[in-house]
């Protein structure tokens, strides 16, 4: 009986062929989307982690109300007692001092009169380190395109299309004029080690990298940071360990005096993650929010459609339904047989949709989309290739919608069978 | 047994509703058929054969009245008794052929043998004794579309009889067939129920089918208005 059932599954293509390639798209098109979005959001927010606010972020509470604008005379000072605090109580995270910068870099001729000028935005970290993190988190190696990466105090890297715009090479020597903390100028002359390209549009238009030594000099921070940044080891953000260790320093560091004759609490370190900063936060709620409601709006669409394609299909079928239950078979049996079918062809049609929904995200997550030239203008932290994600989420997005709404449909549809006459069901055939 | 009432209708009566008026089709039928019958249904369009046919075969819901079929009340039948009863014992024979347009002529008459549980050797035995029966041997792999009517009728008889039912209700079964083929199929069923005795009940207004019932009961707007019996149906003769 089950062999006869299936043979004539297989032999109906409108039973069988047309419903799998419903399921089949819908899945694809889900698991894929899925993928997309997360990768989307998962390189935000990592770019953003990794180049801005990092998994974890220290500031001084006044510096917090208006990080964006790196308020540096509002930093940290005296960051070594911190740092040696944050490695002892949370050593699963790497912590790295930075400070953010604005400044005009001005490149001279050989009269040293200037050729170029150009507004940048720099972040110093710790370069010459031998054991410092930052050569992995920003990954500086691989990010150069020209020249070397530093390896004396004076050196800076610049952004490809910075570098291009201002025409410099490595080598090159470039004059840096900004203001220090207490609000003189400051001018420092460095030396052009190489270009890079971290494929973020807002970064490699306008960004130097120092070293976070120079930067203090020049900006009269010594032993000070505009942030500590903390990382986790395995470089993957986990949002509740990371909100875990954000509550409980920031209750202990609630009204901390600070180092510094200006302190009234509002000097006193707080953490701060990605999400909970401004700015990035709505945003990405925002996103989260947004790929919420494309994501539901799919899979209700995708279950429409299956559930519809299951409801005609049972409907179609009300005649051959009549002549089964004329010649003998039980109302059950013929409606078992049908949820039967329904769910072979949703199990195919969701298995072989979430594979390839899955190979397909798989190789846009191993190759990459290029978006570089939306990009063009955003200051968004959004790298210019973004890479599909495949999350274990994926294995059920798609597969589960896909499943049951096929099945419910005919679940559903079937109950006509139940409902007529069996005189009734194949007047249907008749006419 | 042999002359014990196969099938028993009592005031038997089905009401539709036409909106403002109401129709009775069929109407007060009180009918007793015996085990190895070949009776017909004969009267004009309209006045309730195929009804009466399907409440026999437990297609269908009486208003009122009982139908006894088997010994068993079928208007009191669950629709798994029902299907057992039909399983078991009916054949359906319908004016269109109904048959299932994706399985083969074989697996179509194959189709009561497997709801039964018939085990295989003996299923294959019994699907081409059918349609040697039939004439259709030679077609067992063809497709229902690619046969013509006459053809699909006689598939369609053949997966009534396979199961040897002990009745068989056959509505207009030659209407789409031509006169050779007509007399063909009847003079298989004729032979049917003279070998294995099963009973037939025909709703026809065929004069082929007509000649070779041994009793025609007539219906006019619902209701019997006469039932005649002959021994010696005029093309009966073999
Ligand atoms: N579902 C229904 N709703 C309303 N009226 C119906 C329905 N089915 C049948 N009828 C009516 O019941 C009467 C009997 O129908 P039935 O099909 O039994 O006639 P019949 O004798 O088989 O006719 P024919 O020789 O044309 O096949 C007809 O008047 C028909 O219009
Ligand atoms: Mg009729």
């Amino acid at each position: 009986m089950i062999p006869f059932l299936f043979k004539g599954l297989l032999r109906d293509r409108s039973r069988s062929l047309f419903p799998f390639l419903t399921v089949f798209a819908g899945v694809v098109l889900t698991v894929f989307l899925h993928a997309w979005l997360n990768g989307v959001l998962s390189s935000l927010l990592e770019s953003t982690a990794h180049y801005s606010t990092g998994h974890i972020r220290v500031m001084t509470k006044a510096y917090a109300k208006e990080a964006d604008q790196n308020p540096n005379d509002l930093g940290l000072l005296g960051i070594d007692t911190l740092m040696t605090e944050l490695r002892r109580l949370y050593p699963d995270l790497l912590w790295t001092p930075r400070i953010k910068f604005g400044g005009l870099l001005d490149i001279p001729d050989e009269k040293g009169e200037t050729r170029a000028q150009a507004p940048v935005s720099g972040m110093a970290v710790d370069l010459l380190s031998p054991d410092s993190p930052e050569w992995r988190i920003l990954n500086i190696e691989n990010a150069i395109v020209q020249g070397r990466v530093p390896r004396n105090r004076g050196e800076i890297l610049a952004g490809v299309d910075l570098a291009a715009r201002l025409g410099i090479q490595p080598g090159d020597t470039a004059t840096f004029i900004s203001s220090t903390m207490y609000g003189s100028m400051s001018v420092m002359n460095f030396v052009i080690a190489g270009t890079v390209r971290f494929g973020i549009a807002a970064m490699d238009k306008a960004t130097v990298i120092a070293d976070l030594a120079d930067i203090q000099q020049a900006l009269d921070m010594q032993g000070g940071a505009g942030e500590i940044l903390g990382f986790f080891a395995d470089d993957l953000y986990h949002e509740d360990r990371a909100n875990a260790v954000t509550a409980v320093f920031n209750a202990c560091h609630r009204n901390d005096p600070g180092d510094s004759p200006r302190d009234t609490g509002a000097f006193s370190p707080v953490m701060g993650t990605p999400r909970t900063q401004s700015g990035l936060s709505d945003y990405l709620d925002y996103v989260d929010v947004f790929s919420g409601v494309i994501m539901g709006v799919f899979v209700v669409a995708m279950s429409i459609v299956l559930w519809n394609a299951g409801l005609t299909g049972s409907l179609r079928r009300y005649g051959e339904f009549g002549v089964r239950l004329a010649i003998g078979e039980e109302k059950e049996h013929v409606y078992v047989s049908l949820q039967a079918e329904s769910l072979m062809i949703g199990f195919a049609g969701a298995v072989a949709g979430t594979a390839t929904g899955l190979a397909a995200a798989a190789y846009t997550q191993a190759h990459g989309f290029d978006i570089g030239s939306v990009l063009k203008e955003s200051t968004m932290m959004l790298p210019n290739i973004i890479r599909a994600r495949i999350s274990p989420f994926s294995y059920v997005i798609g597969f589960l919608p896909g499943l049951l709404a096929t099945f419910l449909g005919t679940t559903i549809s079937g109950i006509g069978i139940y409902r007529r006459q069996t005189s009734e069901l194949f007047k249907e055939l008749e006419t | 047994m042999q002359n014990s009432a196969l099938i028993k209708t009592e005031n038997l009566e089905k009401t539709y509703s036409l909106g403002l008026t109401s129709l009775k089709a069929p109407d007060d039928v009180t009918l007793t058929v015996t085990r190895g019958e070949f009776l017909g249904l004969v009267g004009p369009s309209g006045s309730g054969k195929t009804t009466l046919l399907n409440i026999i075969g437990s297609l269908d819901a009486p208003t009122s009245g009982t139908a006894e079929v088997l010994g068993r009340r079928i208007d009191s039948l669950s629709q798994k008794e029902a299907a057992g009863l039909r399983n078991g014992h009916i054949g359906f024979i319908f004016q269109t052929f109904n048959l299932l347009p994706v399985y083969t002529v074989y697996e179509n008459v194959e189709f009561p043998l497997l709801l039964q549980g018939v085990e295989s050797s003996r299923r294959r035995q019994l699907v081409e004794e059918a349609l040697e029966w039939v004439g259709l041997a030679d077609r067992a792999d063809s497709r229902p579309v690619q046969l013509s009517g006459g053809q699909g009728q006689r598939v369609a008889i053949a997966r009534a009889i396979v199961k040897k039912p002990e009745i068989v209700l056959a509505d207009e079964p030659t209407a789409n067939l031509d006169a050779a083929n007509s007399h063909h199929i009847m003079r298989t069923m004729v032979q049917l129920n003279e070998e294995l005795g099963t009973t037939f009940v025909f709703a026809t207004h065929d004069e082929k089918v007509i000649g070779y019932l041994k009793r025609k009961i007539t219906l006019i707007d619902g209701r019997i208005s006469k039932d005649e019996r002959s021994d010696q149906p005029p093309l009966a003769v073999r």
